[in-house]
């Protein structure tokens, strides 16, 4: 039975008088980062709720001003930290659309493989704490073990478990191996199994359901509005997705479906996000056994990426190619313009906005996060609810302040 | 793709000067500061544009050949049809203000409070307007080229409360 949704501004100050003001964060476990809402409360129904952000504010887009297009790679990885990767693909993305830039089909593969492994990455920890929030401690652990397996994949691939910084303009750091390409044909083989259980423990529990289904409505029209994206947006009717509406890297190859639901409560998010990982494992296999060979970086837009280290220490040409891609005053120049492009992170569209003045880094580097977005219609969602769900619709909407505050 | 924007202002506010361009399949209108309002409530009530992406300013202190300091840059989506359209608009000090689209759509709210807190662009007629990210207390706008990227020494000089005075 859906509660009424009331709206607080409507109130007048004598029944405001009889609310009372309860700090919910910055530091309160359920909300996994620093975070804090303001609630009023009637009793326990919540009638308003004011987020209050910027504790995690470390001046990301100021940096992005004087780290080149290859440096700043390292600085958005930290910006949504639980899928690493999605946020580097979608900064070459948008360089490399700057640039005019574009990927040999191997390298347009792999990125692909990475994208979705990250969106599994990111939907198996969104489900996996929201359900360890409202106490399901078991699946919390099997999401996580999974997760585990996936970084080890990017540790094969980049060197690094987390923070990968695995692209590079017009390419990537390294090559995959074939032992790479065997791990992730391990993983497609073995994740159904703890994907059904993940499911099983979750999806039809009794207190689950209950707690989630009919909490936290969302619109379409203020999902369209308010600039939802991604799995907020299709769990509240909206068909869009950007790998099918405006495909990039190898999107066009590969049959996927995009999931969508009508209700629009948590419970409808969390469906949405378990049909995606589906989609996104399919995804995987079409690309790994499909894996065209040849090299990762284009040759034909010159030297954006560096040189292999063997070539640097033995040869005077790969001493060259190393020290023109380093020097600010010998790289590639960069048109005069501005552009704005936005890849399907698992969150929803994340956007960069570059302005550039000719050098190889960017003069403005604006990102648009979908985390600040969903947040923002948070008061929304909950107005009318219960406290309790307060920690539901949180975790439903899955928001990271690193990259909400960047 | 099929762009409709364009002849939809030139039919509906023929008055408005519009300057068009086209950047990688991008297609970009760069309007007056004191037209934008009417320009972003036809693009979403004639032309579909019922999302409001992003919104974000650009400090052109230091970019050579710019003659206005600040832009103003709209990223507008028809969900429906999937067309993009950028609005810009430059503006000088020390008139750095627009009205507010939150009328338009509601997303702009906390997009038009950041804007404000990087760069100190005043949108008149916002419900709820204050700083987003930084302490309503901090005094300069960071990401201005003028502010220096290691900061004034604001972090060290906040005031420290101690258990006791809490």
């Amino acid at each position: 039975m859906p509660l009424e949704v009331l709206d607080s501004a409507g109130l007048t100050s004598s029944q405001r008088e009889g609310l009372w003001t309860l700090n919910f964060g910055p530091q309160h476990p359920a909300t996994h980062t620093t975070l804090r809402l303001v609630l009023q409360l009637d009793g326990e129904r919540v009638m308003d709720a004011e987020p209050d952000i910027g504790f995690l504010h470390s001046g990301f887009e100021k940096l992005g001003e004087s780290l080149d297009y290859n440096q700043y790679v390292t600085i958005v990885d930290r910006m949504n930290y639980i899928s690493p990767l999605a946020n580097e693909i979608a900064w070459h993305h948008a360089v490399e659309k700057l640039l005019g830039i574009d990927l040999t089909p191997r390298c347009k593969y792999i990125r692909t493989i990475f994208a979705e492994l990250m969106r599994i990455h990111d939907h198996l920890l969104c489900l996996g704490a929201c359900v360890l929030d409202l106490g399901g401690f078991t699946a919390f652990m099997y999401a996580f073990n999974e997760r585990e397996y996936i970084y080890e994949i990017c540790e094969r691939a980049s060197g690094q478990r987390f923070h990968t910084s695995y692209t590079r303009v017009g390419g990537l750091l390294y090559d995959v191996t074939d032992d790479w390409i065997a791990m992730v044909r391990k993983f497609c083989k073995n994740f159904p199994k703890a994907y059904n259980d993940f499911a099983g423990l979750v999806m039809k529990n009794r207190i689950f359901v209950e707690r989630t289904r009919d909490v936290g409505y969302l619109s379409k029209e203020d999902a369209i509005a308010g600039g939802a994206t991604g799995p907020v947006a299709r769990a509240s009717g909206v068909t869009r997705d950007l790998r099918t509406d405006e495909p990039y890297l190898a999107y066009n190859d590969f049959d996927f479906d995009v999931c969508c639901a009508q209700t629009g409560d948590c419970y409808a998010r969390f469906q949405v996000r378990m049909m995606e990982i589906k989609e996104s494992l399919k995804i995987i296999e079409q690309a790994i056994e499909n894996l065209p060979s040849g090299p990762i970086f284009n040759e034909a837009f010159g030297k954006t990426g560096l040189p292999d280290k063997s070539e640097v220490y033995r040869s005077i040409e790969g001493l060259i190619h190393h020290f023109e891609n380093i020097m600010p005053n010998r790289q590639i120049e960069s048109p005069r313009d501005a552009i704005y492009a936005a890849t399907e992170s698992p969150n929803g569209e994340l956007g960069y906005y570059i302005v550039s003045d000719g050098q190889f880094k960017a003069y403005r580097a604006r990102t648009r996060p979908p985390s600040l977005l969903h947040f923002s219609l948070f008061s929304r969602m909950m107005r009318g609810y219960m406290l309790s769900d307060v920690v539901a619709v949180l975790g439903s909407i899955n928001i990271i302040a690193a990259e909400l505050d960047r | 793709m099929v762009f409709t924007s364009k002849e939809v202002l030139a039919t509906q506010l023929p008055r408005i000067a519009t300057v068009w361009s086209e950047f990688r399949d991008q297609q970009r209108v760069v309007v007056d500061a004191g037209s934008v309002y009417e320009v972003l409530r036809c693009l979403r009530d004639k032309a579909g544009f019922d999302q409001l992406t992003d919104l974000t300013a650009v400090d052109h202190l230091e970019m050579d050949g710019a003659t206005d300091r600040f832009e103003v840059v709209y990223c507008l989506l028809n969900i429906e049809s999937g067309e993009r359209v950028i609005v810009r608009t430059f503006l000088n000090e020390p008139d750095l203000k627009l009205r507010s689209a939150t009328s338009i759509w509601h997303g702009a709210d906390w997009l038009e409070r950041e804007c404000y807190d990087m760069f100190g662009i005043v949108f008149e007629g916002h419900p709820n307007f204050k700083r987003l990210l930084l302490p309503q207390e901090f005094a300069s706008f960071p990401l201005r080229k003028d502010y220096p990227q290691q900061g004034r020494g604001e972090r060290h000089n906040f005031p420290v409360i101690t258990r006791a005075e809490s």
